[in-house]
């Protein structure tokens, strides 16, 4: 507005013109918050996505683009936003969108699965995926290297990470009825999976990943020994039937055992990856290393027939060594046929302890003399039937007494021990001789004899015949005495009446008496009437 | 252009209309403001700061358009997991070969109207203020066509918060309304704002003056 000034001499006014609004408006304020709103909001959407991570799975079914998510412990943390296939058409790679904040789970050895409804021998799960479609599932890797291009695994581990105990190492010739997820058990308590088996590359091998649950991760130790627990152990052997089993989940799905061989030190417990074997069964396992094993070899002349491999060699009964193999073989000059069998020994391994070694005595050469003098003293090694129902057998060590001499020849390899023919062919001697004795048995006059007992034996029954009758007279006296029509009973019956009409009259006198006191002293009132 | 379509105007004569009910009155001012002696309505020769204001609210629905788009205006959750739906990606679900018309209505009302509208107001602005006299027929057509359409925008916003109000059978499925759609609203509002304030009667001001300055 121009302002006037009356002091100065008349002035041409201005004109009044309408004002152009043309000044800077409020209104300017909406877009400006507008542009304010929609800027936080793209920079709070940007702030608010993760990384994006590309995931190479063998086959895409059932994921999603856009829908499909990667749950970790329940927690949505990125979806999948796009899904290609491979440049080589064979895999399927995924682009996902993580959520904020999840960088530092996306390292080198984060894992990625998809979760489908899986059903295997020990359990079953994923079901919740049958309603809600795959997902995918993570585990976060405790490497701090970064990674952003990940493969998937084919199967979802068996054991997450976040659960405390230990993975250990497991070589094996054969799998038998190991998957992974079969369980591990200690005294019979499952305590553990298997998490995962693979091939050695030469082939030889089965290396078998499991993982023991803290806190019996701490029962494996270097002297812990594991064994297949699958089904039913069953052993038929010379020393009898021998059945092994683990829980019933076992028997149907197989197992692996453990246990540690009692010691008096408690070792140390085992480090994570250990390598253990694992044997195929508790008899196995528990079987004491070699310590000096030496090879004889005997050469029967008579069946082996129940002998195998493995079969014990007993000295007096106490187990002393195997029988490792055995073979024929046929001497052309006499055509002679015999079997050699070849045994190992190792008495120390079996527990058999040898006093008195002094620290420079050869064990050889001790050994040499012992089994020298044991021989002149006439041990023989003899093939006995040990289990006469399944007729296995074993190699006998023992003393013949009457046995031919013989002695050992230590620059044979390997060296022979002199052997005596089986118990089968001592026992048909035995048979023989006892039908031999029976021949010779009076059997007519033991029969002649037994007729006239018998003769004797009948008189003697008649006249028991007798005294049974008279017997039967007394018992029906007795029966006439206490009859129901005895005198007797009926006079019982007549006193017992007499006692019961005395009880009564005592008891009216007894309720007048309670009534009337008095009556004790004025008589009964009625009776005064 | 004919000369009956470039009468002269009242602010030439120096007269006000009232947008109230229509008397022609003289301003006491000269600045031209005040109240109409029938309504007691505003009066002004031309709603003031008009360019402004149109521009403002056209710019803040232009911005608030962007995000509208973008973000989700529907999130459903069932038991098979949550899912968020931009208005694009509505149309595209609702697009089969027997649902097409429903996904075309979607289309027209929430994607094709809101930018045409915002496109139509800026052409009127920048021609009017350009002083274009061209097709004013065609013009104040086209922003009564604007103004007529731009409630029905609103539509959208309706539907979408009834059924997230219906739709809420808790463990197995909800709806709940997106961001996108307080950007959706916004832009309807702040289209319809515009058109408000957007004085009609400018588009002939220059047509006017034009034939004033040649007459």
């Amino acid at each position: 507005m121009p302002e006037r000034e009356p002091p100065l001499p008349p002035v041409p006014e201005s004109r009044s013109v309408p004002k152009k609004r043309t000044r800077f408006s409020l209104v300017w304020v909406i877009p400006i918050v507008a542009a304010l709103v929609g800027g936080w909001v793209a920079v709070t959407r940007y702030l608010s996505q993760g990384e994006e991570i590309t995931i190479v799975f063998r086959s895409a079914e059932g994921l999603d683009a856009g829908k499909t998510k990667i749950h970790y412990n329940g927690v949505d943390v990125g979806t999948i936003t796009k899904i290609r296939l491979s440049d080589d058409h064979r895999s399927a790679i995924a682009t996902a969108q993580m959520a904020p904040k999840t960088e530092e789970f996306l390292v080198d050895d984060t894992k990625f699965w998809v979760v489908r409804p899986r059903i295997s021998g020990a359990n079953i799960s994923g079901l919740g995926t049958l309603i809600s479609g795959a997902y995918i599932g993570m585990e976060i890797g405790k490497s701090k290297k970064d990674r952003d291009e990940f493969v998937a695994l084919d199967t979802p581990p068996v054991i997450s990470g976040e659960i405390p105990g230990r993975f250990f190492i497991l070589k094996t010739l054969d799998l038998g009825s190991i998957d992974t997820g079969t369980p591990l058990y200690f005294r019979r308590l499952q305590v553990g999976q298997v998490a995962s088996y693979e091939l050695d590359r030469d082939g030889k091998y089965l290396t078998v990943k499991i993982f023991v649950r803290a806190p019996y991760d701490q029962y494996v130790n270097p002297n812990t020994r594991f064994w297949h627990a699958s089904g039913i152990d069953l052993s038929l052997t010379a020393n009898g039937l021998k059945v092994q089993t683990q829980s019933a989940l076992s028997i149907l799905i197989g197992g692996i055992a453990f246990e540690t061989a009692p010691s008096a030190l408690i070792p140390l417990p085992a480090e994570a990856n250990t390598i253990f074997t694992l044997y195929s069964n508790r008899t196995e396992a528990f079987n004491p290393p070699p310590r000096h094993p030496q090879i004889y070899q005997l050469i029967f002349k008579d069946s082996v027939r129940g002998l195998t491999p493995g079969a014990p060699v007993e000295f007096r009964g106490i187990p002393i060594g195997e029988v490792t193999d055995i073979s024929a073989q046929i001497d052309l000059k006499t055509f002679e046929f015999s079997v050699p069998v070849t045994i190992r020994l190792d008495p120390q391994r079996l527990g058999v302890k040898i006093f008195d070694v002094g620290p420079d005595v050869n064990l050889e050469t001790m050994r040499h003399k012992l089994i020298d003098a044991l021989v002149s003293h006439g041990v023989r090694a003899q093939i006995r039937t040990g289990n006469l129902l399944t007729g296995s057998a074993y190699v006998a060590l023992d003393v013949f007494p009457g046995a031919p001499q013989a002695t050992v020849d230590w620059l044979q390899n390997p060296v022979q021990l002199p052997t005596t023919s089986g118990q089968f062919v001592a026992t048909e001697a035995t048979v023989e001789d006892i039908i031999n004795k029976l021949d010779k048995m009076p059997l007519k006059e033991i029969g002649d004899n037994l007729r006239k007992a018998l003769a004797d034996l009948d008189v003697t029954l008649v006249s028991a015949r007798g005294t049974l009758v008279s017997a039967q007279g007394t018992f029906d006296n007795t029966s006439n005495l206490t009859g129901a029509n005895s005198s007797q009973i009926q006079q019982l019956d007549e006193t017992l009446k007499e006692v019961s009409r005395a009880a009564r009259s005592l008891r009216v006198l007894a309720d007048y008496l309670e009534g009337h006191p008095e009556a004790l002293i004025r008589g009964k009132k009625g009776a005064a009437k | 252009m004919s000369a009956a379509s470039n009468p002269v105007t009242a602010m030439q004569l120096g007269l006000q209309s009232c947008e109230g009910c229509g008397l022609l009155s003289r301003p006491l001012s000269a600045d031209g403001e005040g109240r109409c002696p029938r309504c007691d309505e505003e009066l002004w020769f031309r709603k003031p700061a008009s360019f402004q204001r149109t521009w403002a609210y056209l710019i803040a629905a232009a911005i608030c358009y962007i995000p509208a788009n973008l973000l989700p205006v529907l999130t459903t959750t069932t038991a098979a997991g949550a899912e968020s739906d931009t208005i694009m990606q509505g149309v595209v679900l609702l697009w089969s070969p027997t649902g097409w018309p429903l996904s075309l209505i979607v289309l027209v009302a929430s994607i094709m109207i809101p930018s045409a509208k915002i496109l139509a107001l800026m052409y009127l602005l920048i021609t009017t203020q350009r002083g274009s006299v061209e097709n004013n027929e065609q013009r104040i057509r086209l922003y009564r066509m604007i103004e007529f359409i731009g409630r029905w925008s609103m539509v959208d916003v309706f539907v979408d918060t009834f059924t997230a109000a219906l739709i809420q059978l808790q463990p197995l499925m909800s709806v709940e309304p997106g961001p996108g759609l307080v950007f959706f609203a916004a832009v309807v509002v702040f289209t319809m704002l515009a058109v408000e304030s957007f004085d009609p009667r400018l588009i002939w001001d220059s047509a006017s003056t034009k034939e004033v300055s040649h007459a």
